[in-house]
């Protein structure tokens, strides 16, 4: 079993905050699984999702530096069963007619769709947590794939409750 | 998960007002009122009660040269270079307790800023480092001394900006004031791009600090202050393991309160020298790599640490997990992220120490009421048995010159405690002036620990002159040392800031010397540096300093040492600046090899202390 944990990290939307963040990261000698960052409900507020390998002890410790950083304005770890946790992949593949069949076959099979289509090829995009696109991949792996590109995990906490809710108190109060 | 969300629960946020001190009314500016972003910053620098500002000029930051040429409150040293600036910004805020500030251009003159900086985030010295950047169109198209300040230093700051705007040039000095002097201090460098300074906005201070983000220190936990004192009140070998902390707080009368009515040991680390007088009869000295027998051995022993302020560094520590093995550890500071960095915790106390010890002490005091007070005689019989064979001391040179122990000794002696203060550089000169000088007050004693920067001294001991210009302060320096930033004795000749510098010149680079004696069966690469005694002496100290308009003296044996320090303490008028020739054998002891456990601790070369069998 990995140490995977998914952390959402609330920040002030200002230039440079992510390379704030991703610095301190490498800085502190963690590696970055993943990441992906983006707007949230608030103009104010951007949300970074980190994927990282580490043992609890140095989590702890990485996560008390990140809320060292000024702009930060919270962070909270989201467990893989407590959340929803999303990749999205966009893969190119080279198939003539005669190969269509089976690779839309497996499209099919894992809910992804073709975005592109071309004489000699497809893009597929498919959208899951990091263990269904790996499905995908080696599924697709004896075809002839161009190129693969992968969004960062995103995750969000299932119920009701918002984690934004309380870091923008502090932002607008 | 607790941690994780341990920012959104921090009972204090930051929304305070801006002023430490009362604002000077002459500054008080009508609301709105347009002016140069050049303007606003010597203006909000006013405001935020700077007095004494370091830097140099440059093109980038020319245009806030003008007014503040025109300032009334604010006086500007030109330093000879700006680590010369940044150090002596350093040197300010650790001899006034108060924010240092320096000031410097674009590209090269801010990257000579980098090592101060970095020194000042490994000691939490509070200042506020203001940098010119090219104009905002210039920004990242490699323009004339560009360089990526915010980036480079973003890693050793504890917080940075760029400015653009010249509206936002008040909120961010506002703001790199307040975040440099709350909770953890440290430093803030303020990046604001020529075009900024150059255009004008509406002037408007903030009247509250709005950082949603950020949090000056958490309100210590009840329930952890009184477990500390339950085990504080019941352990029988019990150490007061005091850093840095309790100087930057101010808390050295709480720690005094709490070291009486403990009756347990103490040990002050380098940068905590001074936070209880060496006088105490409490007072074990300093633990470490170079610390007293007594110190390490009592943490060793130890069943009980309480480390207030101290960040359980590798130089204390040794081998971290020999360390202290037998004791329950209580670790309180201000910063949570130092709580089980290193050494894991059974009682973590998060907060100011000033708060810390008010509550602290009191809780004490109660438990004693209920149990009374633990016997430590046992402890202390045998920590005084280790006092007693083990103090501090030295061996005479085989060469004839002087002991540079002797020389720092005697400048301990001759000098008042209460009225002087001492810097120093880094290396064996560092370690002799933290063991055998006598500190009875809190910022007495300025050091580069952390980052351990040869060439702190001197434009140190520059800045902490202004700051405290009635104290003596004197500078206690290498020969290695004083070749990288002596330069600033000009500042010091021309401004009128009588510093006295001793340098302790064993010609060589003598702590790398040492190892190199110890580990590298004596091959002495490259730490020869021909400045003493039957060499070439080039540099000559004495005329250099007489170069740069100070007066040159120069001692070369014992004899002559209480005598020349006598004429070099009846100069006020002048910087000073001794050559103490001495032999270049001397080495500090005791010493823990790197990385080695303190228990290998060694007496003097090859002489291992004997420890109680029972105990070891």
């Amino acid at each position: 079993m990995s140490n995977k944990h998914t952390l959402s990290v609330l920040v002030e939307n200002k230039p440079g905050v992510l390379a704030r963040v991703a610095g301190l990261f490498s800085r502190r000698a963690f590696n970055i699984h993943s990441l992906a960052v983006g707007p949230t409900e608030h103009p104010e507020i951007s949300r970074i999702t980190v994927v990282v390998d580490v043992e609890d002890l140095p989590l702890e410790q990485v996560t008390k530096q990140l809320n060292k950083l000024v702009n930060v304005l919270k962070i909270v770890e989201l467990d893989a069963v407590k959340s929803v946790q999303r990749e999205l992949l966009l893969v190119k593949v080279r198939c003539d007619s005669r190969q269509r069949a089976e690779v839309l076959q497996i499209v099919d099979l894992f809910r992804a769709h073709v975005v592109d289509v071309a004489p000699d090829s497809l893009v597929i995009e498919a959208i899951g947590n990091p263990d269904k696109l790996e499905a995908l991949l080696s599924a697709l792996a004896p075809h002839d794939l161009r190129e693969i590109v992968q969004s960062g995990t995103v995750a969000i906490g299932r119920g009701a409750r918002s984690i934004t809710e309380r870091a923008l108190d502090r932002v607008i109060a | 998960m607790t941690q994780a969300q341990a920012k959104s629960q921090a009972p204090q946020r930051t929304a305070a007002t801006t002023s430490p001190r009362p604002v000077d009314p002459r500054g008080v500016t009508r609301p709105g009122e347009t002016m140069t972003g050049a303007q606003a910053l010597v203006r909000s620098l006013e405001l935020a009660g700077v007095k004494d500002i370091f830097g140099i000029p440059g093109g980038a930051i020319l245009p806030a040269y003008d007014p503040l040429m025109d300032s009334t409150t604010v006086r500007h040293i030109l330093t000879r270079h700006e680590q010369g600036a940044g150090h002596a910004a350093q040197g300010y805020a650790h001899a006034t307790g108060r924010t240092g500030a320096c000031i410097v251009t674009s590209g090269p003159g801010a990257t000579n800023l980098v090592t101060p900086i970095a020194d000042a985030n490994m000691d939490s010295i509070p200042m506020v480092a203001i940098t010119g950047q090219v104009a905002a169109s210039h920004i990242g198209t490699d323009a004339f001394q560009e360089a990526d300040i915010v980036g480079i230093t973003a890693p050793i700051t504890k917080h940075n900006m760029l400015i653009k705007d010249p509206a936002d040039i008040a909120p961010a000095i506002a703001q790199a004031f307040y975040i440099a002097s709350h909770g953890r201090p440290g430093p803030v460098l303020v990046d604001i791009a020529k075009s900024a300074l150059q255009s004008s906005a509406p002037f408007a201070w903030p009247e509250r600090i709005e950082l949603p983000g950020f949090n000056s220190g958490a309100k210590p936990h009840a329930k952890t202050v009184h477990e500390a004192a339950r085990l504080l009140a019941t352990a029988r070998r019990p150490v007061l393991y005091v850093g840095g902390g309790i100087i930057r707080a101010g808390a050295s009368e709480g720690l005094r309160q709490l070291v009486d009515l403990s009756g347990a040991p103490v040990v002050t680390t380098l940068m905590a020298r001074g936070a209880l007088p060496d006088s105490h009869p409490q007072h074990l000295g300093m633990p470490g790599m170079h610390g007293t027998v007594p110190a390490v051995a009592a943490l060793q022993k130890a069943d009980l640490v309480v480390s207030l302020g101290a960040r359980f560094d590798d130089r204390v520590t040794g081998k971290l997990d020999s360390f202290a093995q037998h004791a329950t550890t209580v670790h309180a500071d201000i910063d949570p992220a130092e709580i089980g960095k290193n050494r894991a915790v059974d009682v973590p106390i998060v907060g100011d120490l000033k708060d810390i010890l008010r509550n602290l002490v009191p809780a004490l005091h109660e438990e004693h009421r209920k149990h009374g007070k633990p016997d430590l005689e046992a402890w202390w019989v045998q920590i005084n048995d280790w006092r007693a064979t083990y103090p501090l001391g030295y061996a005479a040179t085989h060469d004839g010159l002087s002991s540079p122990q002797h020389v720092i000794q005697r400048l301990g002696a001759l000098n008042d405690p209460q009225s002087t203060l001492f810097t120093s550089g880094v290396g064996q000169h560092q370690m002799w002036a933290s063991q055998f000088i006598k500190y009875e007050r809190p910022n007495t004693w300025i050091n580069s620990g952390g980052l351990g920067t040869m060439g702190f001294s001197v434009p140190a001991a520059m800045g902490a002159k202004v700051g405290q210009p009635d104290q003596t302060v004197w500078a206690i320096d290498g020969d290695g040392c004083f070749q990288m930033t002596n330069q600033e004795l000009v500042t010091c000749a021309l401004n009128e800031i009588p510093i006295k510098v001793a340098v302790i010149n064993n010609s060589s680079l003598g702590m790398v010397r040492q190892w190199q004696t110890l580990f590298y069966e004596g091959r002495y690469s490259h730490t020869d540096l021909h400045t003493g005694h039957g060499t070439r002496r080039v540099p000559d100290f004495v005329k250099l300093a007489e170069a740069m308009g100070c007066v040159g003296l120069r001692c070369e044996s014992d004899a002559e040492v209480d005598a020349t320090i006598k004429r070099a303490n009846e100069i006020d008028d002048q910087p000073v600046v001794v050559d103490f020739t001495v032999s270049k054998d001397a080495m500090v002891w005791p010493m823990v090899n790197a990385g080695v456990s303190n228990d290998e601790i060694q007496y003097a070369r090859g002489v291992a202390p004997e420890w109680d069998r029972e105990e070891a």
